[in-house]
């Protein structure tokens, strides 16, 4: 073995940074988090994913110390935080308006946090510089925020929140205000940031490429639960729900009765058409309803019947969605149900093969397909 | 530009007639030489001369900037932590019937105001003076400075008061070192307001000053009731220059830093 993957939270050992104990928030009538247990490992770059509303901002809230939880414990390094208000945690924010204070210069910003713990001048001016360095606003120090550009005004935000050195930082959709090409370079920024800092981070995010692409692990929220949190590639190749599957890119659900057979299941999933097979661990009835999950760049489409693969559907062209690098074929078969096949344009578009309306074969291997109960 | 009508024209006229006239009248016989207020002696400012040497008007005048201060001070105090809790506290019990009776003297009327203020001040046995006359404009003019003041505070980001919590202040360091600095311009309009609503006042003020001390609008109003003099015309005069110079001058300094914050977001946005 070469270098220790980074996995704390394999280790039984190893004690978790946070510990969310049946946490229980609710706004009145409405619950807000729903008996949550999960912990954080120090270090560790941890993303909270769902839709608007699914609790994940609570979750945050509650770790700043601007929510209390109405029932269950939150430990940080294994003390209570209930009661230590938010200006006495080690914990530090970055907030989604950025929140700088619009009448004090950007070295003023970074150092207002620094100044409250009555550090001496020349440590505060030292610490500046640091973070002032480390994101790379050496030049605009001098600066009120309204004369920063967006990109700059979310690299203060993060210089403020990271001057404390806090033992947790949490940002709320660090990245929300940013444009595609800005946000992209910017994740790896963070990335470099949270490895150079040593920091934990906690993530809130509503755009699943962006927990993918910076997060040790992705935990996926909906209605106060998490439903499932694994690193990017389990919670991707592995979803345990169809939730989850559906939530994170794109995929192809087929809905159907189970029989097992050999070392998985076969799918029946419409009349006249042959079962699927799937290889699963999973303990299901015969006969019980099942979701096969598929990624559409795990079909392959050909406008022959291919021989190698275990599963083999035909169907029409019904729609081509051409991304450039990636062409998305929408396949209707003949019960009505669609299936996406997604391939690599390798070739000039005038050699494609096939059309709209064209007849063409879908398959997949025993392995591409995720079983999912019902 | 564009040319105005003959309709536009007529009721631009009409419009600032009916505003500056009487103040154009007032000025111009403030130089009147004759002691007659509404016959032309000539050209003088003798009057003005007259008014430096009045003792009574000159001590009229500095009671009432010192009410004002004063007053308009406290009534910023008060009216910003009206404001400020009132917007901030969220649904305490009793919220709406505080916040409509913060509000209420806004419509009272101010003969009221100022009997129910004069039977306090009796009824406790208070000397009418000075004092008296601070405390009855910092009540009505504390719903004044509230209203300003709440209103920017409607508007606040409140992720800012979070974050200086989190950056680790306490919540009244957060209120002195962020929320305050933000919504000084309010708060300035607002003591701004407070400042020209004591210093006009006559009606409270009747009724809460003694015979210690007399402000200027009282002061005028009993003397023109012996006949309108040339001297408070020029005292008039002074008064409307002071207003005028004010209102200018504030108005260009907020439109001036207006014009300079959105060209300097505009070049941010550029680098």
């Amino acid at each position: 073995m070469g270098e220790k993957v980074f996995a704390p939270w394999t280790d039984p050992n190893e004690t978790p940074l946070i510990q969310f104990k049946n946490v229980t928030k609710r706004f009145g009538e409405f619950t807000a988090i729903d008996n949550q247990t999960f912990d954080i490992y120090e270090r560790e770059f941890f993303a909270l994913l769902g839709p608007s509303g699914c609790g994940k901002t609570t979750m945050m809230r509650m770790l700043a110390g601007f929510e209390a939880p109405s029932e269950g414990t939150i430990l940080l390094g294994g003390q209570d935080i209930a009661p230590i208000p938010p200006n006495k945690r080690a914990v530090n924010m970055m907030f989604q308006s950025y929140a700088l204070f619009p009448h004090l210069s950007i070295w003023e910003n970074i150092a207002f946090g620094l100044k409250r713990d009555g550090l001496p001048k020349e440590q505060i001016a030292a610490r500046v510089e640091e973070m002032l360095k480390l994101t790379r606003l050496e030049k605009f120090a001098r600066r009120k925020p309204h004369q920063c550009s967006g990109g700059q005004r979310q690299r203060v935000a993060l210089a403020r929140s990271l001057a404390k050195a806090p033992k947790l930082l949490l940002l709320d959709e660090p990245l929300g205000a940013l444009d595609a090409k800005l946000r992209q370079d910017t994740q790896f920024e963070l990335m470099d940031i949270q490895e150079k800092t040593g920091t934990t981070f906690v993530i809130v995010t509503h755009d699943q490429e962006e927990a993918m692409t910076v997060a040790s692990r992705v935990a996926v929220m909906d209605h106060g639960k998490i439903i499932q949190a694994d690193t990017p590639a389990r919670i991707y190749e592995m979803p345990g729900s169809v939730y989850v599957a559906d939530f994170i890119g794109d995929v192809n659900i087929i809905e159907g009765r189970a029989t097992p057979a050999g070392d998985g299941y076969d799918i029946a999933f419409a009349e006249g058409e042959p079962a699927l097979h799937a290889k699963s661990d999973k303990k299901l009835q015969a006969g019980s309803t099942a979701y096969l999950a598929i990624r559409p760049e795990k079909v392959r489409i050909s406008t022959e019947r291919p021989d190698d693969l275990p599963n083999v559907v035909r169907g029409k062209i019904l729609d081509i969605a051409y991304l450039g690098n990636l062409s998305t074929y929408h396949v209707r078969l003949p019960n009505g149900q669609i299936i996406k096949s997604q391939t690599a344009n390798t070739r000039r578009l005038s050699n494609r093969p096939f059309t709209w309306e064209d007849e063409v074969w879908l398959g997949w291997t025993d392995t591409a397909a995720v079983l999912l109960e019902g | 530009m564009r040319k105005l009508t003959w309709f536009n024209t007529t009721a631009l006229t009409l419009g600032f007639a009916f505003l500056y006239l009487p103040m154009v009248i007032l000025v111009v016989y403030s130089f009147n030489a004759s002691k007659l207020v509404t016959v032309w002696g000539g050209f003088s400012t003798r009057w003005y001369g007259e008014l430096m040497r009045n003792e009574a008007f000159l001590d009229a005048a500095w009671v009432t900037v010192k009410v004002a201060v004063m007053s308009s001070t406290l009534a910023t105090i008060l009216g910003t932590m009206a404001a400020y809790v009132l917007v901030r506290a969220g649904r305490f019990a009793g919220r709406t019937l505080f916040s409509g009776m913060i509000y209420a003297p806004l419509v009272m009327p101010e003969v009221i105001t100022g009997l129910s203020l004069l039977l306090l001040f009796i009824g406790i046995g208070m000397d009418r003076g000075v004092m008296t006359i601070v405390l009855a404009h910092t009540t009505f003019a504390m719903c004044y400075v509230s209203v300003v003041v709440s209103s920017r505070l409607v508007s606040f980001d409140r992720s800012l008061e979070e974050a200086a919590l989190d950056l680790g202040c306490t919540p009244f360091e957060a209120f002195r070192l962020v929320t305050l600095p933000i919504i000084a311009p309010a708060v300035i309009s607002g003591w701004l307001l407070a400042f020209t609503l004591s210093l006009d006042d006559l009606v409270i003020a009747s009724f809460t000053a003694g015979p210690s001390a007399t402000t200027l609008p009282i002061k005028i109003f009993s003397a023109v009731r012996l006949g309108v003099s040339p001297e408070i015309n020029a005292l008039s005069t002074i008064m409307i220059g002071i207003v005028t110079v004010g209102v200018i001058s504030a108005s260009l300094i907020s439109k001036r830093s207006m014009l300079r914050q959105s060209a300097e977001e505009r070049a941010a946005d550029r680098t």
